[in-house]
């Protein structure tokens, strides 16, 4: 029978009810960004359970350490206010820990509550509990407004209000701020800018944070992540670049009008044409020539395409993540000759229903897609019961659609509880690109390989 | 690092040395050595109020609620009403088995939430909820719903029991709602409490029904984490046992429904399920005893107390027969087993009772434990039943509601005479008895409540284990430092653990864990000591 037996193809109208959500809440977003700050500890100003699922969260899709403080709030302190409670916070967690930032951000609680963190990090840096040459930079992330793509937006940028300084000279640097992306996407991102010779800072950087080698010792702050001096320094940048509209405007549009760096908000880097849209404008805002590597990875993913495009082309996929990732795997997907059929992603945005209407005008299919409040698998789940697709694209929480519509998954967003890889290999840039289409590929032909009949089962391709 | 502390006194100073004055004052009273079998047991500071901002194991009163209580029952759809996160984050992390039966109905593989946005926080959330109800009502047509309040609802103060008795008059199905606000207690543990309030008022006792079986017993405090629960079912299916009701391991309310028809109450998690053993007791007169199936020969030992409880002589022998095969099959296993682990350590920070339970089960591999602690117990759980009338209630206990129950006029059956319980006790079976973990620990094992991070990091320096059981978010810290971890809140991807085949399950993966290669392969060849170049000639 199948596991989510209850699911059927009658689709009726709701507005009050989100079932299996295809987003989660702000704080994990703010905490993991936080984590791409080098020797920065975060901390949940809230009742600790709100900590510890997001701890835990994390800690399933990286399975790293990911350690973070709470204020623990009870009944009195969601009376009274939590000043207090984050007081005595940051003196044990400067104590006990000793990292060179804290990072804070609200909860739902909190944020109810209206504690306001400006205020209460003045009063710990007045009442001494900050020691000197430390930092305290916070977020207010109430989860009741936008997802866990919108708290990575908001930590972004407090961490960049909290340092970011302009001394004047300019450092030719070129900023670069990541979508909500995997640390391996973080590293090839970079890698691609240093391909082409150019110094970067990039905001946060979890490569090696989350990804980190086992050496018999526990770091709390591995030797990784973006440092307060450098984060400093990106008011004298020559430009910013955010690839996540979703994620980064917010920390762009902010240094481009407090420090006038000229900012370019993006997507994400996933697939061939978004890559060549990265490559292209590291090239203009740096003046440098793309390299013949660079042009070599690019060879390589086209060549894959024209060998292989067959087996993708007309193929209808099904996809539910986070609104940066699934309009670039869309337009992905459109490059490889496939048919988005149907999209959810739960954090709403108008931009999203006019970047898929535009992604989707000459797709030969009455492709469905949906952003916001009951834009859930439930949902996603009703049109595939409806209409069937060959592919679906999501995150764990999929494989239960995948099994019991018997439709092959490919694991990509937040969650992934289930598999590894994603820690370590990128789907952005060229190099992503190609493993992305290895990953599709293996799920379309597994599943031929595994339905034919004797008489057309081929050793070749 | 300092040099090695050797005894428990001189590691507590340890642990505490860097913290400040008041948190090392109020962690001193948490940690404590255990004590041998038969001496006085100290006090324990516990059930208080986490630190701010020293990093906890703990979660909060919802994830006890309907995480772990309510969460695992299979036909009632478990609405949170609060934004997204909650509703989330205890979504399937939790690996309560199910098997959804011949009816079909198993909403475990969903998440239902109210999803609730800044309008909802300023203009208040009931309006919605309600909306919700119906809408879970037209789209699932359960038989009960089930609703939780997450921190901002509390907040706010929508008036929860208010909505879920309208939609209840309306729908004609059993809805209510549960008050397990994050902040309300200091830990998971009050959301145990307040679930069980609303099972105990909403559900148990609501259908009278003949349930057939001579020897009826219902099993609290059993989650079916890798399934469990389903081992614990053949085991008394096999024994002659019927099984009433599961709270709450692959349960349905129908089976909550009918719980007063059971004759004996076994109580696994004694932390999150004692409070329903009781008040079925004073209120159906079901006797209840404690159980624990973790380890093979407590398994055994269980069983016999709960053959002896029937008095029955034919039970008593088939139950005897069942151990006596089962042990067999889980001595092959452990011969073959036992010379690769004897010896070896063990450290348990965990739960509420799990921390205790799987102590049995390391001494069955000839393990030694170096010390165990609660995330989130009471002083009870570890110092036995006896201390309850000196625990003090304080401002975060009070906060929950205390049910004052009496004997159903109608259903009050007392299942055993005054006589017959003094009789079997003096046989040894102990009614409403736990005595806690802390008796027999021994005085060089380590007890520490609510242990946070830094002192895990300290414990594993100065022990240095060989195998170390917490949760999810401990697991990679401690690995990096070159110990296993096992997790016991959800048994990564194992189990299950429980009874005979779970001793054998366990017996296995603990064998791979601590004898596997990997942490030999830490050091590459170059960086092990020896001279810094070798003149050998290598062709
Ligand atoms: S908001 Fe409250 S109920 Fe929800 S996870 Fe946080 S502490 Fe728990
Ligand atoms: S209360 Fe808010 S911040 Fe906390 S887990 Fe729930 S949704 Fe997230």
């Amino acid at each position: 029978m199948a596991l989510l037996r209850h699911t059927t193809g009658e689709i009726k109208e709701r507005k009050a009810l989100t079932v299996n959500p295809a987003k989660t809440c702000q704080p994990v977003g703010a905490m993991y960004a936080a984590l791409g700050v080098k020797g920065c500890f975060p901390h949940s100003h809230g009742s600790q359970g709100c900590c510890a699922y997001h701890r835990s969260a994390l800690t399933r899709h990286y399975k790293e350490p990911v350690v973070a403080g709470t204020s623990s709030f009870t009944e009195g302190s969601s009376v009274f206010g939590g000043q207090s409670n984050l007081i005595t916070a940051i003196d044990n967690i400067f104590t006990l820990y000793d990292p060179e930032v804290i990072a804070i951000h609200t909860t739902c609680l909190s944020e109810t509550i209206g504690d306001d963190l400006m205020q209460i990090s003045q009063k710990a840096k007045d009442d001494g509990k900050v020691p000197a040459g430390k930092h305290i930079v916070y977020a207010s992330t109430p989860s009741y407004v936008g997802t866990h793509v919108t708290g990575y937006a908001n930590m972004v940028k407090g961490i960049l209000k909290g340092f970011v300084k302009k001394t004047g000279t300019p450092n030719g640097k070129i900023n670069i701020i990541p979508g909500f992306c995997e640390p391996s996407d973080m590293a090839e991102i970079r890698r691609l800018a240093d391909m082409m010779g150019i110094d970067i800072t990039m905001v946060p950087d979890t490569n090696g944070v989350l990804n980190g080698p086992m050496t018999g010792h526990y770091e709390m702050y591995p030797n990784a992540g973006a440092t307060p001096a450098e984060i400093a320094g990106m008011g004298d940048a020559k430009a910013t670049i955010g690839l996540g509209r979703w994620a980064t405007a917010d920390g762009v549009n902010f240094l481009d009008a407090e420090f006038k760096v000229p900012g370019h908000v993006m997507g994400l880097p996933i697939g061939l044409k978004a890559t060549d849209r990265y490559v292209d404008l590291l090239r203009k805002l740096s003046g440098k020539t793309v390299p013949d590597a660079i042009n070599f990875e690019r060879g390589q993913v086209v060549d894959l395409l024209s060998d292989y495009s067959q087996y993708f082309y007309g193929k209808k996929v099904a996809m539910a993540g986070d609104p940066d990732q699934v309009l670039a795997l869309v337009e992905f997907c459109i490059t490889l000759g496939m048919i988005p059929a149907y999209t959810v992603t739960g954090t709403a945005g108008k931009y999203f229903d006019e970047r898929m209407a535009e992604l989707l005008k000459d797709v030969p299919y009455d492709c469905k897609f949906k952003c916001g409040g009951e834009a859930d698998m439930y949902l996603l789940h009703q049109w595939i019961k409806n209409d069937p697709v060959d592919l679906l694209i999501g995150n764990t929480y999929l494989k239960y659609v995948a099994r019991d519509e018997d439709i092959p998954l490919v694991r990509h967003g937040f969650p992934i509880l289930d598999r590894v890889g994603h820690q370590y290999f990128p789907s952005v840039g060229y190099s992503g690109a190609m493993r992305l289409m290895e990953k599709f590929l293996e799920a379309l032909l597994d599943r031929l390989d595994r339905d034919a009949p004797e008489t057309r089962f081929e050793l070749q391709l | 690092m300092s040099t090695k502390p050797t005894n428990v006194e001189e590691i507590k100073k340890e642990l505490i040395a860097k913290m400040p004055t008041k948190v090392a004052r109020k962690r001193a009273k948490s940690i404590l050595p255990g004590t041998e079998v038969g001496e006085p047991i100290p006090e324990i500071q516990s059930n208080v109020r986490t630190i701010p901002g020293v990093i906890t194991q703990r979660g909060c009163t919802y994830a006890g609620c309907k995480g772990v209580v309510l969460g695992p029952s299979r036909d009632i759809v478990n609405l949170t009403h609060g934004p997204i996160g909650c509703g989330f984050y205890s979504w399937l992390t939790r690996r309560n088995q199910t098997d959804a039966g011949p009816d079909g109905e198993n909403f475990i593989p969903y998440a239902f939430s109210t999803d609730m946005t800044e309008h909802d926080i300023v203009f208040g959330g009931e309006k919605k909820l309600r909306a919700a109800i119906q809408e879970a009502y037209d789209n699932f047509h359960p038989k009960a719903i089930s609703i939780f309040s997450t921190c901002p609802v509390g907040l706010i103060g929508d008036d929860i029991h208010a909505v879920a008795r309208t939609m209840q008059e309306e729908l004609g199905i059993t809805i209510f709602a549960n008050s397990c606000e994050g902040y309300k207690g200091v830990s998971q543990s009050a959301g145990h409490h307040i679930a069980n309030n609303q099972i105990m008022k909403h559900v148990i006792g609501t259908k009278d029904v003949e349930v057939e079986g001579k020897f009826k017993v219902n099993m609290l405090g059993e989650y079916n984490i890798g399934g469990d629960a389903f081992e614990i079912e053949r085991i008394l299916e096999k024994c002659g046992f019927t099984l009433v009701a599961t709270f709450s391991g692959n349960s349905t309310v129908e089976d909550f429904r009918k719980a007063h028809a059971a004759d004996l109450n076994t109580v696994m998690c004694h932390r999150s399920l004692n409070y329903v053993a009781e008040m079925m007791e004073t209120k159906y007169g079901i006797p209840w005893i404690k159980v624990n199936f973790i380890g093979a020969e407590a398994s055994a030992k269980s069983l016999r107390r709960m053959a002896a409880y029937f008095e029955d002589q034919e039970l008593i022998d088939r139950t005897e027969a069942v151990i006596a095969e089962e042990l067999e099959k889980v001595k092959t296993v452990v011969d073959e087993i036992k010379p690769r682990t004897d010896g070896k350590t063990a450290m348990l920070f965990v739960g509420g009772s799990r921390a205790h339970h799987y102590q049995e089960l390391f001494k069955e591999l000839g393990m030694k434990i170096l010390g165990a602690g609660y995330e989130f117990a009471h002083r009870d759980d570890y110092e036995g039943r006896h201390v309850l009338p000196t625990i003090k209630i304080d401002a975060d206990s009070r906060n929950i509601e205390e049910l004052e129950i009496h004997p159903d006029p109608e259903r009050f059956k007392p299942r055993k005479t005054e006589e017959e319980l003094a009789r079997l006790n003096e046989k040894g079976l102990d009614f409403k008895g736990y005595e806690g973990m802390i008796g027999g620990m021994g005085k060089d094992a380590m007890v520490i409540d609510d242990i946070n991070h830094y002192e895990t990091e300290k414990l594993l320096e100065i022990y240095k284990p060989d195998i170390f059981c917490a949760g999810i978010k401990e697991k990679y810290i401690v690995q990096k430092m070159g110990i296993p971890l096992k997790q016991l809140h959800n048994y990564d991807m194992g189990g299950p653990y429980a009874g005979f085949n779970g001793a054998i399950n366990w017996y296995r993966d603990i064998d791979r864990m601590v004898n596997t290669k990997v942490w030999n392969l830490i050091k590459a060849p170059w960086q092990t000591d020896g001279p810094e170049l070798e003149a050998t000639y290598v062709a």
